[in-house]
């Protein structure tokens, strides 16, 4: 490529007044606004984060809770407590709102807050993009919330089966404010990935080649393109099931030609994959806190993120064996169960090199840590069960049965809420400048390891015994009475570690002890400003020597110049070698996207209700993207600015 | 930056530093950020066109007669729409040639032909839909050949009001160099929409008389 430009390095003295003056420009630039108006024009990467982590507990709690009414009304049998038409409520709830509202965008949340900082940029990329998919999320699971509380929930289980979801069985809105709320979040998650894939590919900072990235922002990287991959699949048959209620078309009506099982081909294609979007951003955290806490680069890099990439393509290849019991033909599902078997190597791998990691290192076994290892001894038991359940006869017993509801809460809270807890712990003095409570902690940890396998272990011999998921209460003499006591227990000290957690980031936000810039001694870019960290995140865009950003940083690494602070300028790299090739300009905050959301969200939740939701919303839809889209104040200074400069190299010419 | 260890880090009198100020402010194609989000979308809404015709397929195999009891659907709009957004693809590359070239003259022609192709698609579009010979509520054939022409209607009549946009601003200005960007990626997703007209319309209208 011949016509590019490429940077000059030279060397220039930058005094301290220098710097100050930049730090006061790029403060302005990058101002966040204030005052309501302000608050919902916000476009930084930071702030957005922080909401959207935030929401996602909250919508954790939320559905926590009904957890807890789950097992208070199964502590005991021929309970009466919370009827059957309540319980089908709670439990779909409770599952749609844990995936769709919690566990995919929590993880997304932390990529748009850490992912520009471990990069080495500015802000993500199509900032206004990531505004407007917060708001979205949160008015969808806001309108989840609502139904719960009016008693008009969606009742037929997370993943919505037709033809039990279909306008013959699930009369009235239930399973349309379901298919609604799928919309909602996959809007959301979509434009999320689509922003963390540019940020990712194109703003690294100058040296971050492909093979120099974290761990961390190569598995959100995975993760997008996941997302991108297997969300089309969701957003196909959940709008298909709406066309089925609302108009009456056949997808899934086999008397007019259509077909249920397609429903969960359709639904398991996503759904598969969804199990790693959750999981892959996991093993980032799991390999930042390692390496942070034995002070080594993480054994096997290579392994690491061939692992991650062969995770996400195998990831795809799996759907069919939540369908075991459909009646497929059974050379079909010999497939399935070998590409079952082998998606543990890739996680195989990647264990034995934490292994390593930790064997070679000396390890400081602070909360991040001990969260991480707890993640170790639950998750490898999900997976063992997950090896069982991929043997066709085996699953064909155990199907529909709590040995599967506790697979999959050893692997999902085990793979992704434990690290995740770990990085809250890990990344909450970056976040906030202030350092939780270790002791507290340890304590919080230990409630949580102790309280979960309480809770689930007895359900893999429950599900053995025969007890069937979903149902709402059990007669006395099945033998099932002891250990269904003991699993409610559990949960009491699931929710009392909780509230520790709680506890613990409520106290340390407001008393905790002031952390350093990097009080872990971690080794990538986020660590290297201020805690928080300021509005413009990197003073200098700094230029990347190693792996290891911060520890193979030489005496005199050299630093980015030439981009504007007066603006909001970036720098754009190409996507190999990130060798820096053009700079762009972000927009300044804006309350178009905010505007936007609220009338796509009135166009999602009036589509449940009528056809004319759509030409009724067109029109204020258009006007919002127009907007969004009109040029601003900036945008004519730009031209003036560019006329200027044509005009004095013409004049030089 | 502050430095991680600021003890045993000298701060030098100068420093080294990478002055990128010669770099372009304004780029096309994928060496620039935009490219990168229409292309994403491009992929997104791409998979969903994808599982949509697979999803016609899976349906074929579901039943013995292809249209079930209902005619085929009438060639002449549909063919006569694959003609007119496949003559579009001229102005489109033209736009986009302009685009590049700063030529904003040559954008606002030739944006203006590319409106003019588009709301013509439109329009023809709207009587496809009577020769389709079935309603979406007949059985689930018609159902997934009205989604279908749907899903790519709404693509195509996005696509006309953007240009509709964007020819607003050609003419009104500010045109800034980031503008013309946005006149060639415009013609990219023009592109991406009539080249799944091809596959939709082979599977709208030919499948039924092949299969």
């Amino acid at each position: 490529m011949s016509e590019f430009v490429h940077p000059v390095e030279r060397r220039m003295t930058i005094s301290a007044a220098d710097e100050e003056r930049l730090r006061t420009q790029l403060e302005r630039t990058w101002y966040v606004p204030r005052g309501i108006i302000g608050w919902c024009s916000v476009a930084d990467h930071k702030t957005m984060g922080k909401r959207y982590i935030v929401t996602a507990f909250c919508f954790f709690t939320f559905a926590g809770i009904l957890a807890g009414l789950m097992r208070l009304q199964l502590a005991v049998p021929n309970n009466h407590f919370i009827g059957p038409d309540l319980y089908n409520q709670i439990f779909t709830v409770h599952g749609t709102m844990m995936m769709f509202l919690f566990a995919v965008p929590v993880m997304e949340a932390l990529g748009v807050y850490l992912v520009p900082l471990m990069v080495g940029t500015r802000n993500i990329a199509f900032p206004r993009l990531n505004a407007f998919s917060y708001y979205v999320y949160l008015f969808g699971g806001v309108m989840l919330v609502v139904t719960m509380l009016l008693n008009t929930a969606p009742d037929v289980g997370w993943f919505s089966y037709v033809p039990l979801a279909g306008p013959d069985y699930t009369p009235g809105k239930r399973a349309d404010f379901w298919a609604q709320l799928i919309t909602f979040t996959e809007v959301a998650a979509l434009a999320v990935s689509v922003e963390l894939v540019a940020t990712i590919f194109k703003a690294r900072a100058p040296g971050m080649s492909l093979n120099r990235m974290p761990l961390f922002v190569w598995s959100m990287l995975v993760t997008a393109l996941m997302v991108i991959f297997a969300m089309p699949s969701i957003v196909t048959c959940s709008s298909f099931l709406l066309l089925d209620r609302l108009v009456g078309t056949h997808f899934y009506n086999p008397a007019e030609g259509g077909d249920s099982l397609l429903w969960q081909h359709l639904f398991w294609f996503f759904g598969h994959p969804e199990v790693y979007i959750i999981f892959v951003p996991a093993l980032g955290i799991v390999s930042s806190i390692i390496s942070a806490f034995t002070w080594r680069p993480i054994f096997g890099y290579s392994a690491m993120v061939m692992s991650l990439v062969a995770t996400g393509f195998i990831g795809f290849g799996l759907w069919v064996h939540h369908m075991f019991a459909t009646g497929l033909p059974a050379l079909g599902l010999e497939y399935f169960t070998a590409a079952s078997i082998v998606i543990a190597i890739p996680t195989g791998i990647q264990i034995f090199c934490w292994i390593a990691s930790l064997w070679r290192g000396r390890p400081r076994f602070h909360t991040p840590l001990v969260f991480v290892l707890g993640f170790f001894a639950i998750f490898v038991l999900g997976g063992l069960s997950g090896v069982t359940l991929a043997s066709v006869p085996f699953d064909l017993q155990v199907h529909d049965s709590y040995y599967v509801v506790a697979h999959f809460h050893y692997v999902l809270l085990g793979g992704a809420v434990f690290p995740l807890i770990g990085g809250i712990y890990f990344w909450f003095p970056k976040m906030t400048g202030r350092l939780m409570d270790d002791r507290l902690g340890k304590v919080n940890f230990w409630l949580l390891f102790i309280g979960f396998n309480i809770t689930f272990f007895p359900m893999h011999i429950l599900g053995l015994e025969g007890m069937p998921r979903r149902v709402y209460t059990y007669p006395d003499n099945m033998g099932w009475n002891t250990l269904n006591l003991v699993s409610s227990l559990g949960a009491l000290l699931l929710v009392v570690g909780g509230a520790l957690f709680v506890y613990n980031v409520v106290r340390s936000y407001r008393w905790g002890l002031a952390g350093s810039d990097n009080p872990w001694g971690a080794e990538t870019l986020e660590w290297s400003m201020s805690s928080p960290p300021p509005v413009y995140n990197f003073l200098h865009i700094p230029v990347v020597e190693g792996r290891c950003a911060l520890w193979d940083r030489s005496a005199d690494a050299p630093i980015v110049t030439g981009i504007r602070s007066d603006v909001r300028e970036v720098l754009i790299s190409d996507v190999m070698d990130a060798e820096p090739i053009n700079v762009a300009e972000y927009p300044e905050p804006s309350i178009w996207p905010f505007l936007c959301a609220v009338v796509t969200s009135g166009f999602f939740i009036g589509s449940i209700f009528t056809p004319w939701a759509l030409p009724v919303s067109i029109l204020p839809l258009a006007v919002t993207l127009i907007g969004w889209f009109w040029p601003k104040k900036r945008d004519r200074e730009r031209a003036i600015e560019e006329q200027d400069e044509d005009r004095r190299l013409h004049d030089a010419a | 930056m502050t430095p991680p260890d600021a003890a045993t880090m000298r701060p030098p009198d100068t420093r080294r530093v990478l002055d990128v100020s010669v770099l372009p402010r304004t780029v096309f194609g994928h060496q620039g950020l935009i490219w990168w989000g229409t292309a994403g979308f491009m992929v997104i809404e791409g998979s969903i066109f994808v599982i949509a015709l697979v999803v016609y397929f899976y349906l074929r195999l579901q039943v013995t007669d292809w249209p079930p009891s209902l005619p085929n659907p009438g060639l002449f709009y549909g063919t006569l729409n694959l003609a007119t957004v496949l003559l579009s693809l001229l102005p489109a590359y033209i736009a986009k040639t302009k685009a590049e070239k700063f030529d904003l003259a040559g954008v606002r022609l030739w944006l203006t032909i590319l409106v003019l192709f588009g709301v013509a698609a439109v329009v023809i579009r709207a009587f496809e839909y009577f020769a389709l010979n079935c309603r979406w509520d007949d059985n689930a054939y018609g159902s997934i050949v009205w989604t279908l022409l749907s899903m790519h209607t709404i693509h195509v009549a996005t696509d006309v009001v953007d240009s509709m946009v964007l020819l607003t601003l050609a003419l009104t200005g500010p045109n800034t160099k980031t503008r013309f960007v946005d006149y060639s990626e415009n013609s990219l997703y023009w592109y991406f929409i009539v080249a799944w007209w091809v596959p939709i319309y082979v599977t709208i209208y030919l499948m039924p008389r092949w299969l």
